[in-house]
């Protein structure tokens, strides 16, 4: 969250395997009340604790958004990432006390569309699972495209279907089959609006393909969420708050600036949001950026950074925090 | 020519320039002088005619261009005497219409706000429409008092065609009617109405 925000206290009640590399948690409020309301497509952020360094990871929501009682998510193990996941598939037991974000959302439904286009790839069906639910409540009209690498790994289509019947296709891509993208978007009714969310390369595809037919901007909606990536060490000049830090290998700039006790606004922490925008007052070396957020020429021009993802290589940085 | 504007004015609309984009149909909705910037749209794209549903309506003024404009042979053209004769077969056009579809407007304001409003209507979020302004600026108003509209107003004040009333037009602009406002301008000494004169050409 943003600075100033109260964090929500939970206990995790449930730890599900879904698959060998999926678990599911559920947290409840731990003064046992209820769960602030969100809209399907909506994220928190958990804070971990792990082995003393404070990690803050956003995943989506994936539970129905009428049911207050207690959030879902599910996290995908990455063992060549951060530790993030790792954390949360090692350590993270039912009983154990966490802290959570209040729900953002940053990828909602838009509801004056005629009929909402889903396209999910892998892990990325969880914003999907949430926003379903909501869209089945309202009787609003929707389809799901949804393609995972084999049948273990595609977490939740056999109860999705099963939910949801022939509004729910599957896709595995081991047995060779794909979306067939530029008919499937052919055939959509005026006031479609199209949702994807997964890996990079499919956004990048979905999106280049629907806006070469023609689809206007305004109907195409994605979230990719990066996780900041591993680098090399270096320091970092917070002008404002007159303190230098220095920024491990495993740890993004955001990171070490909230371990400085320094607060700083973010919202996403997966260089979509814009939230973490920091001006660069000084830099002697390389910016670099990992974000999706500033354009090639704001990235060119060296004038800001997206802490939560991007990095630094050189000599001196200098920024405006 | 593009048409001038003052730019005073916070709620109107702003107008861009048509451009070819990719689609997979392109509806293209034209009145009185709009004719002008559909040639030029088929000038710079002419593969855009393969695809193209044109309706088009002469101007409040006369001006009439449907023989230029059949004369390129879009794939498919209709000539309506006004947009409400004509809006069936819009809203129909919006309704069977798959995703991919571009939608064009040039004309009058009064035209490109009520199109706007009915693709807006079909599903299609704002950005979707293109619209340019050619030709007359007379405006389309609504009268606060009796709801009435009035197409083609050129004065300020004018009548109401609908009650009769004295308006005065006020540089308010809605969406969702397409039209601009007109109050009462003589409502406290009946009678008293200032000289009419013409502010929309
Ligand atoms: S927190 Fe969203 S872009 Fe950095």
């Amino acid at each position: 969250m943003s600075v100033g925000a109260t964090k929500i206290p939970v206990v995790v009640t449930e730890v599900v395997e879904v698959n060998s590399l999926i678990k599911r948690f559920r947290f409840v409020r731990e003064d046992g009340g209820e769960m602030p309301g969100f809209s399907g497509g909506a994220h928190t952020v958990v804070e971990m604790d792990d082995g003393g360094t404070r990690r803050l990871n956003a995943y989506s929501l994936m539970s129905d958004p009428a049911e207050r009682s207690g959030y879902e998510i599910s996290v995908r193990r990455d063992d060549t990432g951060r530790g993030g996941s790792l954390f949360m598939h090692r350590h993270v037991k039912p009983g154990m006390r966490m802290l959570i974000s209040p729900p953002v959302n940053l990828f909602g439904l838009d509801l004056r569309a005629k009929k909402h286009l889903l396209i999910a790839g892998g892990i990325g069906i969880t914003p999907f699972i949430a926003q379903m639910a909501q869209l089945n409540a309202l009787g609003a009209r929707f389809e799901l495209h949804y393609a995972a690498r084999d049948r273990e790994l595609g977490a939740y289509m056999t109860e999705l279907s099963a939910r949801y019947g022939d509004r729910v296709h599957r896709y595995y891509d081991v047995e060779g089959q794909a979306i067939d993208l530029p008919a499937l978007l052919r055939g959509q009714p005026l006031g479609t609006h199209l949702y994807v969310c997964g890996p990079k390369g499919m956004i990048a595809w979905v999106l280049g393909t629907a806006g070469g037919m023609g689809w206007p901007k305004g109907a195409l909606h994605s979230e990719e969420f990066l996780a900041p990536p591993v680098g090399q060490p270096f320091t970092a000049e917070l002008a404002v708050s007159g303190i230098t830090i220095s920024v491990g290998a495993a740890q993004s700039l955001l990171e070490a600036i909230e371990a400085a006790g320094v607060e700083a606004p973010y919202l996403c922490r997966g260089g979509a949001c814009g939230q973490c925008e920091t001006r660069v007052l000084a830099a002697e070396g390389e910016l670099l950026h990992h974000d999706h957020w500033l354009t090639d020429e704001q990235k060119a021009a060296c004038g800001h950074i997206m802490p939560c993802v991007s990095r630094f290589k050189g000599a001196r940085l200098v920024i405006e925090r | 020519m593009q048409t001038q504007f003052d730019t005073t004015m916070r709620s109107r609309p702003r107008y861009g320039v048509l451009e070819p984009r990719p689609g997979l149909a392109h509806l293209i909705v034209a009145d009185g002088e709009g004719g002008e910037a559909v040639l030029a749209l088929f000038a710079q794209a002419p593969e855009l005619l393969e695809t193209a549903r044109v309706i088009y309506m002469p101007g409040a003024n006369g001006t009439d261009m449907t023989a230029e404009l059949e004369a390129v042979k879009p794939a498919q053209f209709s000539r309506v005497p006004s947009y409400a004769a004509g809006r069936q077969r819009i809203v129909k056009v919006l309704g069977d219409a798959h995703m991919g579809l571009q939608v064009y407007v040039t004309g009058t304001e009064g035209l490109m706000g009520q199109v706007q409003r009915d693709a807006m209507e079909a599903g299609l979020p704002h950005d979707a429409v293109q619209t340019e302004h050619r030709g007359s600026l007379v405006r389309r108003v609504q009268c606060v008092h009796c709801k009435g509209i009035t197409e083609h107003v050129r004065t300020d004040p004018f009548q109401c065609g609908h009650c009769g009333l004295n308006l005065f037009v006020r540089d308010h602009y809605s969406r969702r009617l397409a039209a601009f406002q007109g109050v009462c301008v003589d409502a406290e000494d009946p009678g008293e109405v200032p000289p009419a004169v013409e502010r929309f050409k």
